[in-house]
C-alpha cells in the first residue's frame, strides 16, 4: 500500500519580471492514510504553494505528486477538477460559501459536480450536517449563520463528497479564538474517526492541535516530525536558524 | 450539474435583482415586441386586402386593350368579348366592357367634378350573386338592362354618395346630367366604402356605347369574370390567345386576374415585412450585446463562487453552461415578455386603426401569427446564448486559485 500524498522533489518556480521566484524549491512529502499533519510556516514561506498543488488546483513546475497512487502532477483542468471532487475536501479560511444557496444546497454543491441523483444528494447533505450539527439549519442562507456555523457548513461540505483528504487553508483564520477551537477539536475528532487530515497555517498554536508538523520555509522544508516534539514549535529567526536547527 | 438545476439557479439570480434583470432584457424585449407588432399587422394587412379583394371577386378578369396606335387596322370589339365567354362556359363567365368617360356631372346648379362614369354593360350586374362585378349590392331600383345597353338609352345606376348629395336619399326616376345629356336613375347602389366624395361610392354607371362617344378613356377595357377563383388563369390564357390573335402583339393589351393582383400585392407586403422586420432584429442584436455586457460584469461580480465551484470539482463545461443557460434564460423571458408587449400593441393598434378608419371591428384586425411568435421567441434564445457565450467562456477559463483570491 504507497502512500496517500507523495510528493517527490517539488519544484514550483515563478517568473516574476527578471527575477525568478522558488515558491517551492524541492520539495519531499508523503502523508499516509489517517494523519493529520500541520504545514506551517509564515507567509511567503511556500505554504500556500503547497496547498494549492496537494489541492490539485496548482502543477508543480517540475517534480511529482501522486495522491492515492494516481499522478495528478501532468493533468489537464478537467482532470484536476475531477480529481478535486473525488478525493479532496476544502475548508477555506473565508468559509467560501456561495451566499445565495441555502446551507444544504451549498452542501450538496460537490455532489452536484460529481453528478449524485438528487435524492442521493439531499440524504448525503443531510447526514453531512448532521455530522456538524447543523442539521436545522440547512433551509436558512449563509449569511443567517454565525462565523463558528458557516465554517462547519463548509466542513460539512467537504465532508459530503467522502474525500481521500481533508485540505484546510487557515480554518481558524476569520473566527474567534473560542470557536476557532471548536473547529479544531472538530477537525481532531474527524481525524479520531479516520479522516485524512492536511491543515495549513501559520499559527503554532494551532499547529500544535495536528499530530505532525511540517514546517516551511523558502520553499524547503526545515522540520518534519512529530507535533509533540518541541523542536517543532521553534520559530525559526533567520535563514541561519533555520538551517541550525535542521542540524 | 444538469440543466433543469442550473435554469432554477438562472431564475433565482434574475429574481435577487430584478431592476438589472430588467434592463438587460430591455433591448430583447423591445425587439421581440417590435417584430411581433411588424408580423401582425403585415398579416392583418395580409387579411384586410384579400378580403376586399374576396369581396370584389376573386374570379375577376380585367383586360385592358390600348390598340397599335395609329396604324391599327383591326380592332377588338364588345362582340369579339361576349363571343369567347360564348364560346368557352367553361371558363369565362361573364364579360362587361368597361369604359372610363370624362364627362360632366351636374344636378342642378351643382357641380360633381370627382364623380367617377363607367360605361358597363348589363352583365357588369351578376343576377346570380345579386353583385358587381365589383362586389357591390343593389339599394334600390335596378340596374341597368340589355335593352338599356343595346338602345343605348339615357339611363343611369348611381352609387351612395351621388344619391345622398346630389338627391338627398330620393334618386329614383329623377334626372342628372352627365357630359350636358340629362340621364334618368334607374338604380342606386348599397354604400360600400365610406360615402365620401371620390371614393367607391361617388360613381355613375350609363351604358357603354354613350360612354364610348364622350371619349376620355384612354384604350378599351374589359371586365370579365372566370367561373371560379382556380380557373383565372386558364381564362387569362384564353383572352389573351385571342387578344394575341387579333393584334398580333403582346403590347396591344394587358390581362389582370384578381387572384394575379392578390399573389402581387402578398409578396410585395411580404418583402416590406421582411424588410421591417430586419430592422426590428436589429434591436434584438443590440439586446444581445446588452446581455453580453451584464453577463461580463457578472462573471466578474461572481469571479469567487466561480472559484468555489471549481475547487468543489466544477469542470470549465459545468461553468460555461451555467452561465450560458443563465443567459439564454434571462433572453428567453426577455422574449416572452417582448411577445406579450407585442401582443398587446398589435391589440392596441388594431383598435387605433379601426378607429382612425372607422371600419369598425370586421375591419383592419392586426393577428399575430404562431409562425411570427415562436420565430420571434427562438431568435431571442439564440440570441441570448450567442451572446452568453463569450461571457460564459470567459468564466470558465478562470484558473481556479486567483479566483478564490478574488475580492
Amino acid at each position: 500500500m504507497g502512500h496517500l500524498i507523495e510528493l517527490k522533489n517539488v519544484y514550483k518556480i515563478y517568473q516574476m519580471g527578471e527575477e525568478t521566484v522558488h515558491a517551492l524549491d524541492g520539495i519531499d512529502l508523503t502523508v499516509n492514510q489517517g494523519e493529520f499533519v500541520a504545514i506551517v510556516g509564515s507567509s511567503g514561506s511556500g505554504k500556500s504553494t503547497a496547498m494549492n498543488i496537494i489541492g490539485c488546483l496548482d502543477v508543480p513546475t517540475s517534480g511529482s505528486y501522486h495522491l492515492g497512487g494516481i499522478d495528478v502532477s501532468t493533468m489537464e483542468d478537467d482532470q484536476q477538477a475531477e480529481i478535486r471532487n473525488k478525493m479532496l475536501g476544502f475548508i477555506f479560511q473565508q468559509y467560501n460559501l456561495i451566499p445565495k444557496l441555502t446551507v444544504q444546497e451549498n452542501v450538496e454543491l460537490p455532489l452536484l459536480y460529481a453528478g449524485v441523483s438528487s435524492e442521493e444528494r439531499h440524504e448525503r447533505a443531510i447526514q453531512s450536517l448532521e455530522r456538524v450539527g447543523l442539521a436545522d439549519k440547512r433551509k436558512n442562507l449563509p449569511s443567517q449563520l454565525s462565523g463558528g456555523q458557516q465554517q462547519r457548513v463548509s466542513i460539512a461540505r467537504a465532508l459530503a463528497g467522502k474525500p481521500s483528504v481533508i485540505l484546510a487553508d487557515e480554518p481558524t483564520g476569520a473566527l474567534d479564538s473560542r470557536t476557532g477551537r471548536e473547529v479544531l477539536r472538530f477537525l481532531q475528532k474527524l481525524n479520531q474517526e479516520g479522516d485524512t487530515v492536511v491543515l495549513i497555517t501559520h499559527d503554532n498554536s494551532i499547529a500544535v492541535r495536528a499530530k505532525r508538523i511540517v514546517r516551511l520555509q523558502d520553499g524547503r522544508i526545515i522540520y518534519d516530525g512529530d507535533a509533540s516534539d518541541p523542536q517543532a514549535v521553534v520559530q525559526p529567526q533567520e535563514d541561519d536558524a533555520g538551517e541550525e536547527v535542521l542540524a | 450539474m444538469n440543466f433543469t438545476q442550473s435554469f432554477k439557479l438562472a431564475i433565482k439570480s434574475l429574481m435577487l435583482s430584478k431592476m438589472r434583470a430588467l434592463l438587460t432584457m430591455l433591448g430583447i424585449i423591445i425587439g421581440v415586441a417590435a417584430v411581433i407588432i411588424i408580423t401582425s399587422l403585415g398579416n392583418g394587412m395580409q387579411n384586410y386586402m384579400n378580403a376586399q379583394f374576396e369581396q370584389l371577386g376573386s374570379n375577376l378578369i380585367q383586360v385592358m386593350v390600348y390598340g397599335r396606335g395609329e396604324e391599327s387596322t383591326r380592332d377588338v370589339s364588345p362582340d369579339d368579348m361576349y363571343a369567347l365567354v360564348e364560346k368557352y362556359p367553361q371558363y369565362l363567365s361573364g364579360v362587361s366592357p368597361y369604359v372610363t368617360a370624362s364627362a360632366n356631372v351636374r344636378q342642378g346648379t351643382e357641380d360633381f367634378e370627382r364623380t367617377s362614369v363607367y360605361g358597363v354593360s348589363e352583365a357588369f350586374y351578376r343576377d346570380d350573386t345579386q353583385k358587381t362585378m365589383q362586389g357591390s349590392t343593389l339599394e334600390e331600383g335596378r340596374f341597368l338592362r340589355y335593352i338599356d345597353v343595346e338602345r343605348q338609352q339615357n339611363v343611369c345606376v348611381i352609387g351612395s354618395y351621388i344619391a345622398e348629395n346630389a338627391f338627398q336619399g330620393d334618386p329614383l326616376d329623377q334626372e342628372i346630367s352627365i357630359g350636358g345629356v340629362p340621364y334618368k336613375v334607374v338604380g342606386v347602389l348599397a354604400e360600400s366604402g365610406d360615402s365620401s366624395e371620390g371614393s367607391g361610392d361617388d360613381v355613375i354607371y350609363i351604358p357603354y356605347a354613350r360612354a364610348q362617344r364622350m371619349g376620355g378613356g384612354f384604350g378599351d377595357m374589359y371586365l370579365m369574370t372566370s367561373t371560379d377563383r382556380d380557373t383565372a388563369a386558364t381564362a387569362k390564357g384564353i383572352i389573351e390567345n385571342r387578344l394575341l390573335d387579333i393584334y398580333e402583339s403582346s403590347d396591344a393589351y394587358m390581362v389582370m386576374t384578381s387572384a394575379e393582383m392578390m399573389d402581387a400585392m402578398d409578396s410585395m407586403l411580404n418583402t416590406l415585412m421582411m424588410i421591417l422586420i430586419l430592422i426590428a432584429a436589429i434591436s434584438l442584436l443590440v439586446g444581445g450585446i446588452g446581455i453580453m455586457n451584464i453577463m461580463l460584469v457578472s462573471v466578474t461580480e461572481r469571479t469567487r463562487e466561480i472559484g468555489i465551484r471549481k475547487s468543489l470539482g466544477a469542470k470549465c463545461r459545468d461553468i460555461r453552461s451555467q452561465f450560458i443557460i443563465e443567459a439564454g434564460t434571462t433572453s428567453a423571458i426577455g422574449g416572452a415578455i417582448g411577445i406579450a408587449v407585442g401582443i398587446i400593441m398589435a391589440n392596441v393598434l388594431t383598435n387605433v386603426i379601426a378607429l382612425v378608419l372607422g371600419t369598425g371591428n370586421d375591419g383592419f384586425v392586426a393577428v399575430p401569427t404562431a409562425g411570427g411568435i415562436g420565430v420571434a421567441f427562438g431568435v431571442s434564445v439564440a440570441v441570448g446564448i450567442l451572446f452568453g457565450y463569450l461571457p460564459a467562456n470567459k468564466a470558465a477559463k478562470l484558473n481556479p486559485i486567483d479566483a478564490l483570491r478574488y475580492d
